[in-house]
């Protein structure tokens, strides 16, 4: 490839992209399937515009690379260490129980033992930049399910190093190094030496280049740090990707950790485009045109597969049942590490060409096929659990008959949660995230885990007899379906509400409920009391002017609920805000008639 | 050891402006007197701007002191509200009045006002028919109450229309005052 060769195609690369993941972003198909999409345009089944797409796929897999190191810079070995038993409980069962069945399937079909035990290895895998890119992108990383998900891939990762070293004693090329004893303390010499150095070498090294003030330089370490760490893992025979993802973890203490995330950053991003982009132009459409029903078919046959065991595990994890499908669907796939694997088994001769291109063809189906599932899943099946209050199951209460229930005990309802327990008043505590439950419990509030927009939840928190309903729940839908509810089945109730911003205070307003608070608007207010304090201002001064305009606020938001139409409420808004100047105004000019006039000589 | 201690803090300023910016006579008075070692200044609207008073600070600042001196302009013949709401606080039984309370027993008391208006204007017969020690009253009689000696008020009259030059010679007299009181005591 000569210079002007690169050029061309990353122009290639780079338009097809640019054309197409925003495209795809706004029909709310996801980046994935953009690069996909993109990938098949320009590959040579669509304008053929790039030739060795192969090679850029190899290349591009570094995309997965830095992808983990990325996730293992935010965790820290002893929250890995707390993830040991999901890690190797849940991914275990994933991995063997579905290359147990497509092996038995496989041999059924008649191929031989070898084969069969392969292409089920290699099967079993998912895709992790499929799968983590989109939990990344729904902001889901941190929950449960997020959480599982990525057990089974960081498995799927300690996995392949087993798989790999089994392809040559399948295949008919032997040569192995027969020395597992030295592989393994070359291992454990790689990853100590990560440690030792990642502890004592990195920051000297990071301040040095940091003191040169040359960005580019900081950006070249961090880029040489982990193909650095990644090649070493490689030259002892560790998956580069799961190197790396030690490597991060290791680092994930330094305080450089933060730079290091920055820089790495952007070049994730775009070579897992690339990625993503190579396994839509790898796509032979020619083998799927030869045989069309064959191909659906193994699609699909690996599809229900791997959907089954998943959803069978995660049944048994007890996730949300609105979550199921999602973490099914995120893990179902086939993975890039079924490309390596076939392409390594191809090598040895443990695997004939013909099935690792038909093979390739099925993954790199299976994989479109996520991104689609999973907006089916987002639109239509995940809704109707959410309706059906098909959550986990709710914990039972056993004290319903506290005057006050909360909803929502996150940073909010904790602050209200604590004033009145402060204050000895007995209180109710509904919440339906677990993690944020598991914190306050920790700390000894009486938590309980629930839906609050289901009556029948509100109804066991004691909602016939409390007297006040405090909601302090994130979602503004969520807040305004508990409110719906509790008025229309339990009028003795008041309710106090946290209004996210103006748009949710109208909602209450039209809901009658005035006793809400703009959430960020008392925080606001203080601290421009204290830019006033600091511009000179007296305290009391400021606090008054504040008032002002908290009640200015307040005025203009009676005005508007009773008017809907958006130009109305924007031009109410334009002339509120020339009230509001001339309000300061005259309680400026107030302020100086008194100082100047009652009291002085007449 | 005794003297180190009855030198800190023998003065107390309690001062209640709600717009101090805006208040030239009163800002200069308390430039002019505020390095005197031995006083202490309490603004009450910056240190108490939502009036949530700290009433055991606030005693424990009365006990060192022996000359109390409120300081404020006169607001509908009286002082501004949180000098009141001051009172009401920190002027509590057991500690001012009533059984055990004895904190201010022998203490000194003075008003310093600043009025808009002349001095001709308030007495008999004038614009605001009284003299002003007639509107001071009842810090006169709560300073009676509370066992302590009442002192002539120091007042600024004509606020509004003083000029510079009379204000910085108000500001030295109230200065003189102040020390003057301070080598009173110190020959006792």
């Amino acid at each position: 490839m000569n210079n002007h060769d690169l050029l061309a195609n990353t122009l290639v690369y780079l338009g097809a992209a640019v054309m197409a993941v925003p495209f795809a972003k706004r029909l709310g198909l996801g980046s994935v399937l953009g690069y996909l999409i993109a990938g098949i345009a320009i590959g040579p089944w669509g304008l053929a515009l790039i030739a060795n797409s192969l090679d850029i796929l190899h290349f591009a897999e570094f995309g997965v690379v830095l992808l983990l190191f990325l996730i293992g810079l935010e965790l820290n070995p002893k929250r890995l260490w707390e993830m040991r038993r999901p890690i190797f409980g849940i991914g275990t069962v994933q991995v063997v129980t579905t290359s147990l069945i497509i092996f038995i399937v496989c041999s059924l079909l008649g191929l031989p033992w070898h084969n069969a035990l392969i292409i089920a290895m290699g099967l079993s895998l998912s895709s992790t930049a499929i799968a983590l890119q989109s939990l990344k992108e729904k902001n889901q990383l941190s929950t449960p399910t997020g959480q599982s998900v990525f057990s089974i891939l960081l498995f799927q990762d300690i996995a392949v190093i087993p798989m790999l070293a089994l392809i040559p004693i399948l295949g008919s090329n032997m040569e192995q190094s027969s020395e597992p004893l030295l592989e393994t303390l070359k291992v454990i010499a790689v990853i100590g030496s990560i440690i030792i150095g990642g502890h004592f070498l990195t920051r000297p090294i990071f301040r040095f280049i940091a003191a040169t003030h040359l960005r580019e330089i900081f950006t070249a370490f961090s880029l040489l740090l982990v193909i650095g760490i990644a090649l070493l893992m490689d030259a002892v025979g560790m998956s580069m990707a799961l190197g790396s993802f030690l490597a991060g973890v290791i680092l994930a203490e330094s305080e450089y950790r933060h730079e290091l995330e920055i820089e790495i950053e952007p070049f994730k991003g775009l070579l897992l485009g690339l990625f993503f982009i190579s396994i839509g132009m790898t796509i032979d459409f020619g083998l799927l045109l030869d045989q069309p029903w064959l191909i659906i078919a193994l699609v699909f046959g690996l599809l229900f597969i791997k959907l089954a065991v998943l959803i069978i595990i995660s049944r048994a994890e007890k996730l949300p049942a609105s979550q199921q499908g999602l973490f099914a669907f995120l893990l179902g796939q086939g993975g890039e590490f079924a490309f390596i694997l076939f392409t390594t088994a191809v090598a040895a001769g443990a695997l004939e060409q013909q099935w690792a291109s038909l093979l390739f063809v099925v993954v790199a189906l299976s994989m479109m096929t996520t991104p689609l599932l999973l907006l089916l899943n987002e639109r239509f099946i995940e809704p109707r659990f959410l309706h059906l209050g098909g959550h986990q199951p709710a914990d039972t209460i056993d004290d319903p008959h506290n005057p006050v229930i909360i909803a929502g005990f996150g940073r909010f309802g904790r602050t209200i949660g604590r004033l009145l327990h402060a204050n000895k008043i007995p209180t109710t505590i509904l919440d339906h995230n677990p993690d944020q439950i598991e914190d306050a419990r920790r700390f000894g509030y009486r938590v309980y885990y629930g839906d609050a927009s289901r009556l029948d939840m509100l109804r066991s928190a004691g909602a016939e007899e409390a007297t006040l309903l405090i909601i302090t729940v994130n979602d503004p839908d969520m807040a305004l379906a508990i409110t719906d509810l509790a008025q229309q089945h339990f009028s003795q109730l008041t309710i106090l509400a946290r209004a996210r911003g103006m748009g949710a205070a109208m909602e209450f307003l039209k809901r009658d409920v005035s006793l809400f608070h703009i959430e960020v608007q008392e925080s606001a207010l203080l601290l421009a009391e204290d830019a006033l304090k600091q511009l000179g201002y007296g305290a009391f001064h400021a606090k008054q002017m504040a008032h002002i305009f908290r009640n200015h606020e307040q005025m203009l938001l009676q005005k508007m609920y009773k008017t809907d139409a958006l130009e109305k409420r924007i031009h109410i808004s334009h002339m509120a805000r020339k009230e509001l100047t001339q309000i300061l105004e005259a309680d400026e000019e107030e302020q100086q008639y008194l100082h100047n006039h009652s009291w002085g000589e007449r | 050891m005794e003297t180190v201690r009855t030198k800190r803090d023998k003065i107390l300023i309690i001062f209640a402006h709600p717009y101090p910016l805006q208040s030239r006579v009163n800002r200069l008075l308390l430039q002019e007197v505020q390095d005197i070692p031995e006083i202490k200044i309490i603004d009450l609207y910056e240190k108490y701007p939502d009036f949530y008073i700290d009433t055991p600070s606030e005693q424990q600042q009365l006990i060192t002191a022996d000359l109390i001196i409120f300081h404020h302009p006169f607001y509908w013949y009286s002082a501004p509200a949180i000098l009141k709401q001051w009172q009401d606080c920190v002027l509590e039984e057991g500690f001012a009045l009533g059984k055990g309370g004895s904190a201010l027993h022998g203490k000194k008391l003075m008003s310093t006002v600043t009025v808009g208006h002349s001095k001709r204007s308030y007495q008999l017969g004038g614009y605001d028919r009284f003299p002003i020690e007639q509107f001071l009253l009842p810090y006169e009689q709560m300073a009676i109450h509370c066992g302590m000696q009442y002192l002539t008020p120091f007042v600024v009259y004509g606020a509004h229309r003083i000029t510079e030059s009379e204000v910085k010679d108000q500001a030295r007299n109230y200065r003189q005052r102040i020390l003057n009181h301070l080598s009173e005591t110190d020959h006792e």
